[in-house]
C-alpha cells in the first residue's frame, strides 16, 4: 500500500493554492481527497477561508496576509504524508436514496432540441450511452446505473450539483462524452452523465452532460422552505453514498405532489464508509452498505 | 424607510458587496462587485462602511427614483450619472432629493459602473453577504438582476457631505488596452512551449461572452502536448478530470478562447486552466467590454504577493483621502 503517488501542487494566483492527487479518476484518489480536506477541516489553520475538495484533487482559498503561502503549502505537504493512502480511515458519510425516472419527457424534449450538438443526432443520450457502452438495451444499461451505488467525490460547479462516481471496479465504469458543444439549456434534477461522472443538475441552465432522466428531489433549495433545507440551502455534502432507484410517472408526480406540500424527504441514513473493505469485495460491500435503506 | 425605485433596470443591474466566504465547496461562488476598489470608493464617499451593499451597472445603467433625501456617488466605468437630467460628476459624492430621477449617460469607458447610497442597499445578507449570485438565485434582490417596479430598501447612515470626491491619482484608469497579470500553474504543463509563448505574447480580444461568471477571449489558438487521456478525463486534449477553479483561474477548452472566471465563477469543471489571474487585478478584467484588449502578463508568487501589497496600500490611500 505504498504505491500512492506524490501530488502536485501549484499556485492559483495569490490566493489560492491547488493540489493534485492522481490525474486519473478513481475511489483511491477522491478517498485521500476526502481525508486531507478533512482533517485541514478540523486544524482550521487562521487565514484559510475555503476548502473544496474535488474529486481526484483540492484547493485552497486562504489569505496570505495572514498566513504566509509557503506554510500553507507545508502544512498540506505534512497532511498529505499523514494522509497516506487513507485505506484504514473510516468516514462517517449518508447513504442516500434518490428517485429517478429516467427516459423523462422533459430531458427528453430538450435533448432533441440540441441534436446538432451531439455525437449521434438519431438516438436520444441514453440510447447513444448504452449502445457506446456496450449494452444490449437502453433497460440493461439503466439496470448498471441505478444497480450500484454512487459516490458524491465533489459538489460544485454550480450551487449544490453533485459529481458522483459509481463504486464499480474500472472495467465496469460506464464511459460517456461530454456534448460535442455545451447546451444552453438543461432541467432542473435532470441527471446527466459526462467522462466517468454522473450528476444531478441542482439549477436550470447551460451544461454538457448527457442527460438521462430526472429526479424529483430538489437538492438545491434557496427559500430553505422544504424539511430537508432547514439547516442549509445545499443538500449534498462530498463523500455522500447515492444509490438511484428507477420510478416510473405514476410514482414521480406522487413524489412531485409531496414536494409541492412541502412535505417531500430525501431517504438518507447514516454509515460509515472504509475504502479498504471496499476494494477487498466491491460488491459484498455495496450490498450490505444498501441494506441501510431497507 | 426610504427606498430606490427602480424605473428602468439598465442591462443587469445586480446589488453587490464585498461577497460571501465559505461556500465555496458546494459551489457557492464569492460573487461580491467584479471590481472592488470601485465598490469601494462608492461606498466611502457616501460615509458607508467600504464593504457596504452597492449597484453594480453593466454597460447601460438603470434609471432610479429616491423617495426620501440621500446622498449618492458613482465610480468605476465612465457613464456620466444625471438628477432629473442634469450632470452629476463621478468619483464625487452628490445630494438627490425626494422624488428625484437618477440616470446615466451612454457607456464611454470601462463596463461596470457602481453605485452607493448613504445607508446602503438594505436587502436582506444570506449567508452573510447582500450579493447577488444569479445561477443560484442567491442574495441581492430575489438574487436576479433588478426589473422595472422594483422598490430596493435602504438603510438608514448619517451620509457624508456632498461634493467629496476621489484625488484624481486615486481614480481607476480606464481603457481599451490592459494589461492582466497572472501566476501560470495549475495545468500549463499541458501546453507546448509553443503554447505557452502563444498565451504570452498574444493581444487577446474580449469577445461578447463576457458576464459576472467568466470572461471569453479569442485571438490564437494554443498548442498542447499530446497524450494519452487519464481516465475519467474525456477526450479532448483540453480535458481534465473535473478539478476545482480558483476565481481568477484561466480554462481554455479546447485550446481556443481562453475563460478568466470571476466572482461568480463555476466552482470547477474538465477544461484545463493555464494560470490565475491575481487577486487585485480583477478589477482590470471586471472593467474590460467587449473588443477590447488584454496581454496576460506572466509574474511568480513573490511578484503576485508584492502587487497584493501595493492594492492593499492604494485601498488604505483611498480610505485617508474620505
Amino acid at each position: 500500500m505504498s504505491d500512492v503517488q506524490a501530488a502536485r501542487y501549484s499556485w492559483g494566483g495569490d490566493e489560492f493554492v491547488f493540489a493534485e492527487l492522481a490525474e486519473e479518476m478513481s475511489l483511491q484518489a477522491n478517498f485521500r481527497v476526502m481525508a486531507i480536506t478533512k482533517a485541514l477541516r478540523e486544524q482550521r489553520p487562521d487565514g484559510v477561508l475555503e476548502i473544496c475538495p474535488a474529486n481526484a484533487s483540492y484547493q485552497v482559498r486562504y489569505d496570505p496576509d495572514v498566513i504566509e503561502p509557503h506554510e500553507l503549502l507545508g502544512q498540506l505537504r505534512d497532511l498529505e504524508k499523514q494522509v497516506g493512502d487513507a485505506h484504514d480511515l473510516a468516514l462517517p458519510t449518508r447513504v442516500l436514496e434518490i428517485p429517478v425516472l429516467y427516459r423523462d419527457p422533459w430531458t427528453t424534449e430538450t435533448l432533441m432540441r440540441f441534436r446538432d450538438r451531439h455525437q449521434d443526432p438519431e438516438a436520444t443520450d441514453i440510447e447513444y450511452a448504452a449502445r457506446i457502452n456496450g449494452y444490449a438495451s437502453v433497460e440493461e444499461f439503466i439496470a448498471a446505473h441505478s444497480g450500484s451505488p454512487w459516490f458524491t467525490s465533489m459538489v460544485g460547479f454550480v450551487a449544490g450539483l453533485p459529481f458522483k462516481f459509481q463504486m464499480v471496479p474500472r472495467e465496469r465504469q460506464i464511459l460517456v462524452p461530454k456534448y460535442l458543444r455545451p447546451r444552453t439549456d438543461t432541467p432542473k434534477q435532470t441527471i446527466g452523465y459526462g467522462g466517468c461522472f454522473s450528476c444531478i443538475y441542482s439549477v436550470r441552465g447551460a451544461g454538457g452532460y448527457q442527460m438521462f432522466g430526472i429526479t424529483p428531489a430538489p437538492i438545491y433549495d434557496p427559500t430553505q422552505s422544504l424539511p430537508d433545507f432547514a439547516d442549509f440551502m445545499v443538500f449534498f455534502r462530498p463523500a455522500d453514498i447515492v444509490k438511484f432507484t428507477p420510478i416510473d410517472r405514476d410514482r414521480y408526480d406522487a413524489y412531485l405532489a409531496e414536494v409541492k406540500a412541502g412535505t417531500f424527504r430525501i431517504t438518507a441514513r447514516p454509515v460509515e464508509f472504509s475504502l479498504q473493505p471496499f476494494l477487498d469485495d466491491p460488491d459484498g460491500y455495496n450490498t450490505r452498505l444498501l441494506e441501510v435503506l431497507r | 424607510m426610504s427606498a430606490i425605485e427602480v424605473l428602468k433596470p439598465g442591462l443587469s443591474t445586480t446589488v453587490q458587496d464585498t461577497g460571501r466566504t465559505g461556500y465555496y465547496d458546494v459551489g457557492i461562488p464569492p460573487s461580491g462587485a467584479l471590481d472592488q476598489y470601485s465598490l469601494r470608493a462608492a461606498n466611502l464617499l457616501v460615509g458607508n462602511p467600504a464593504g457596504a451593499a452597492a449597484l453594480e451597472c453593466v454597460y447601460l445603467g438603470p434609471e432610479l427614483a429616491f423617495t426620501a433625501d440621500g446622498m449618492v456617488a458613482v465610480t468605476g466605468a465612465a457613464m456620466v450619472p444625471r438628477v432629473n437630467g442634469e450632470e452629476r460628476p463621478a468619483w464625487e459624492s452628490f445630494a438627490v432629493r425626494a422624488g428625484d430621477r437618477l440616470d446615466f449617460g451612454y457607456l464611454t469607458a470601462g463596463a461596470r459602473a457602481y453605485v452607493a447610497v448613504a445607508g446602503g442597499v438594505d436587502v436582506p445578507e444570506v449567508l452573510g453577504s447582500r450579493s447577488t449570485y444569479g445561477l443560484g438565485t442567491l442574495g441581492g434582490l430575489e438574487g436576479r438582476p433588478l426589473a422595472a417596479g422594483d422598490r430596493l430598501p435602504i438603510g438608514d447612515g448619517p451620509g457624508a457631505a456632498p461634493g467629496r470626491r476621489v484625488p484624481d491619482d486615486l481614480r481607476s484608469v480606464l481603457s481599451k488596452d490592459m494589461e492582466v497579470r497572472v501566476v501560470m500553474g495549475l495545468y500549463d504543463h499541458r501546453l507546448t512551449d509553443a503554447g505557452r509563448e502563444a498565451f504570452l505574447g498574444t493581444t487577446w480580444t474580449l469577445t461578447p461572452v463576457a458576464d459576472r461568471i467568466g470572461f471569453r477571449y479569442k485571438g490564437a489558438e494554443l498548442e498542447m502536448v499530446d497524450r494519452e487521456p487519464p481516465f475519467g478525463a474525456g477526450q479532448d486534449p483540453s480535458n481534465i478530470v473535473d478539478a476545482p477553479y480558483p476565481i481568477g483561474s484561466i480554462q481554455v477548452p479546447g485550446g481556443v478562447e481562453p475563460i478568466v472566471l470571476h466572482r461568480d465563477a463555476v466552482s470547477g469543471g474538465g477544461y484545463m486552466m493555464v494560470g490565475t489571474v491575481i487577486s487585485g487585478d480583477l478589477d482590470i478584467v471586471a472593467q474590460s467590454a467587449p473588443n477590447s484588449r488584454t496581454r496576460f502578463v506572466a509574474v511568480d508568487l513573490d511578484d503576485a504577493l508584492r502587487a497584493r501589497a501595493a492594492y492593499r496600500d492604494r485601498n488604505r490611500r483611498l480610505a485617508e483621502s474620505l
